[in-house]
């Protein structure tokens, strides 16, 4: 496994692809990184999947270009692409053991069987497989069975890796084992990867940066924590974490709320009705802190407190009926002043922590 | 549970009443199958167990190997013996040859595609074999469609010997063996992820390759179930070899037939069944032991 091989940059343009007449993917563009680590994150129907398929040839586009380090693949088979591929079902062969199934991509390379023997071997202590190369897949657990088809996809040194939700499989625990593990791989090894998956942890966790995909289109590509703190449309700040929607109105170069002006970070939009972003963690019993210059102050009452064990969820209601939830942890001096449905309390938004998104309906 | 002493368990709470009720339920369960048991045994294991009692008498009532000694006394008897085996293997061949194509087609096509295509394989199974051979004989005879045809358009000018001989039998069972050989090995091909092949050609395989490398191996146990249906049935088929073979090619249940409703000597008949049911579960045994071991074994070693 060398490192030192520079991993070339994917360009990706004007991808379209329709599905009979159901368009799937409109023009997209994206560009990754040289070794980078790019997951394209998004529900189902999104498009996440037809867009990896056609990056590993396995669809065909109806327009577009796919750059793989200054070189057009768009036309090109499958098996001449170099990328290794990791299936959400593995798709390890199941009339070959280990050893036969990670030697695959080397047999077809014609490699000569003692470097094969030499770099199976490599690979398999590389994902911690050691001693099971005789194993038939059926009996691998699923951990291992992920392990097996990681090693092939990467045993034959692709410029780049492509992984379609690998780790849906996996039982929760080793689930965040193997996403940190894979983490780990990428930065040991460098190759340029792009991952699919519908778990915005995951993708938060892993990634280094993010393209959300909604109906066939970008919605935002940013690091992880600007993803999180900046969502740019309401749908990404719906997908990615916890979100209150409070509807605002702007006009004469500031927001409303019920009569109140808005204090936010983001800047000013245009006129029109648009939706105030909270998080419910940065929403605050007032009596937490002093009033900032910066802070919006809500009246509410509150509805419904849920105890989580680490922390808790207050449901509350504005004024004007609109529900807000707001989540704190559970320390002693919180618990201590905590309140009871039906009590009136005001709560607290700093401005840094209201995003304004469009109103896209 | 497992650290309790046996009999602490075997005398827990209700265990007798509880064994008592697993011992009803399993003596109702082999009530249900006695009928179908019954059944078996009067028309199955009965006629077969006498067939093998007559075949050890000769033809004065004497007991006798004489039944068995002719299979490699007389010449006619290993002549049927290897045309049977000829024409087993030949169709059992063809078949393959026609079918597996056929079965990877339709387990490629779209859902409702095949389905259609489904039913033209299985259609003929609804005419009988009869019907379907003597159409065979009105297509190949010496001025059947195929030759009048051939003739017609100038491509020959002497018919073609196609029926009433080797060929005519072969071209016969091959067309009424196909189905047998074609459905299960669509049904096995059908469960062939298409990732296997996706996968294949992602890690450097181009096409030819990702099929004969994962898909035709995976394909193996339906190919191995159609061969073996195809293949035992084609032992012991008698319609279309006796219509279309013209009397030339005889096999064996042909000769069974001779020998009991011609010569009455059911001795000598009889002992043709045994003969053909040990070979054919010999076979048996032997596709069961090579695909036992290939299952076990690793498929890709070499």
């Amino acid at each position: 496994m060398s490192t030192a091989r520079s991993a070339p940059p994917i360009n990706i343009r004007g991808i379209a692809k329709r599905f009979g007449s159901v368009p799937v993917l409109s023009g997209l563009d994206l560009d990754v990184a040289s070794g980078e680590f790019l997951t394209l994150l998004g529900p189902s129907g999104s498009g996440k999947t037809t867009l990896l398929m056609i990056l590993a040839g396995f669809v065909r586009a109806n327009a577009g270009s796919i750059d793989i380090g200054g070189e057009e693949v768009i036309t090109k088979p499958p098996h001449k692409r170099n990328i290794g591929m990791v299936f959400q079902n593995y798709a390890l062969f199941p009339h070959m053991n280990v050893f036969h199934n990670i030697a695959f991509p080397l047999k077809q390379r014609r490699t000569s069987a003692a470097e094969t023997a030499e770099r199976v071997e490599k690979v398999l202590d590389l994902v911690q497989l050691q001693g099971l190369a005789d194993r038939r897949v059926d009996q691998l657990s699923g951990g291992q069975r992920q392990r097996v088809a990681l090693a092939r996809a990467i045993v034959f040194e692709p410029r780049i890796v492509l992984m379609d939700e690998p780790l849906s499989a996996l039982d929760k625990g080793l689930r965040e084992h193997m996403q940190i593990e894979l983490r780990s791989l990428h930065r040991r090894l460098g190759m340029t990867t792009v991952y699919v998956t519908h778990d915005q942890r995951e993708a938060i966790t892993m990634s280094d940066r993010i393209a959300v995909m909604n109906k066939g289109r970008i919605e935002q590509l940013d690091r992880p924590e600007t993803l999180y703190a900046r969502p740019r449309t309401r749908f990404v700040a719906g997908f990615i974490g916890e979100s209150n929607f409070i509807p605002v109105e702007s006009r004469d170069g500031s927001v409303w709320y019920a009569g109140k002006k808005v204090h936010t970070a983001s800047p000013s939009p245009s006129s029109g009705r648009h939706w105030l972003v909270v998080r419910p963690e940065r929403v605050r019993l007032a009596a937490d802190a002093g009033l900032g210059a910066n802070a919006n102050m809500l009246h509410a009452t509150v509805r419904d407190i849920v105890y989580q064990g680490d922390s808790f969820i207050c449901y509350a209601n504005l004024a004007d009926g609109q529900q807000i939830a707001l989540r704190d942890y559970c320390r002693s001096d919180v618990l201590a002043r905590l309140p009871v449905a039906g009590q009136p309390v005001q709560l607290r938004v700093d401005a840094e922590d209201a995003i304004l998104v469009a109103d896209e309906t | 549970m497992s650290a309790r002493p046996a009999e602490f368990v075997s005398h827990g709470l209700n265990a007798d009443a509880l064994r008592a009720d697993a011992r009803r339920e399993s003596l109702g369960l082999l009530g249900l199958c006695s009928p179908g048991l019954v059944l078996v045994g009067i028309i199955i294991v009965l006629p077969i167990g006498w067939l093998f009692w007559l075949s050890l008498f000769d033809e004065n009532g004497q007991l006798s190997g004489a039944n068995y000694a002719r299979f490699v006394e007389q010449a006619s008897y290993i002549r049927t013996f290897i045309t049977t085996f000829e024409v087993a293997f030949l169709v059992t061949g063809l078949c393959v040859l026609i079918g597996y194509p056929l079965a990877y087609m339709l387990s490629q096509l779209p859902r409702r595609a095949a389905s259609v295509c489904l039913i033209f394989v299985v259609l003929p199974f609804w005419t009988s074999v009869l019907v379907r051979t003597y159409a065979w004989l009105v297509i190949l005879q010496r001025k059947g469609l195929v030759n009048t045809w051939l003739i017609d358009l100038g491509l020959i000018s002497q018919p073609l010997p196609l029926a009433h001989n080797f060929a005519g039998v072969i071209i016969g069972m091959t067309h009424i063996m196909l189905p047998f050989l074609v459905l299960p090995l669509y049904a096995s091909m059908k469960t062939i992820d298409a990732d296997y092949l996706c996968a294949a050609m992602n890690l450097g395989a181009p096409p030819t390759a990702a099929f004969w490398q994962v898909f035709f191996p995976l394909s193996l146990p339906g190919l191995a179930a159609g061969v073996v249906i195809v293949f035992i049935l084609c032992l012991g088929f008698f319609v279309t070899p006796a219509l279309m073979g013209g009397g030339k090619v005889v096999m064996w249940a042909m000769r069974m037939e001779q020998t009991t409703g011609l010569y009455s000597n059911w001795g000598a008949g009889s002992a043709l069944g045994v003969v053909l049911l040990a070979v054919t579960l010999g076979l048996l045994g032997l596709f069961r032991w090579l695909l036992g071991a290939r299952a076990t074994s690793v498929w890709g070693a070499r």
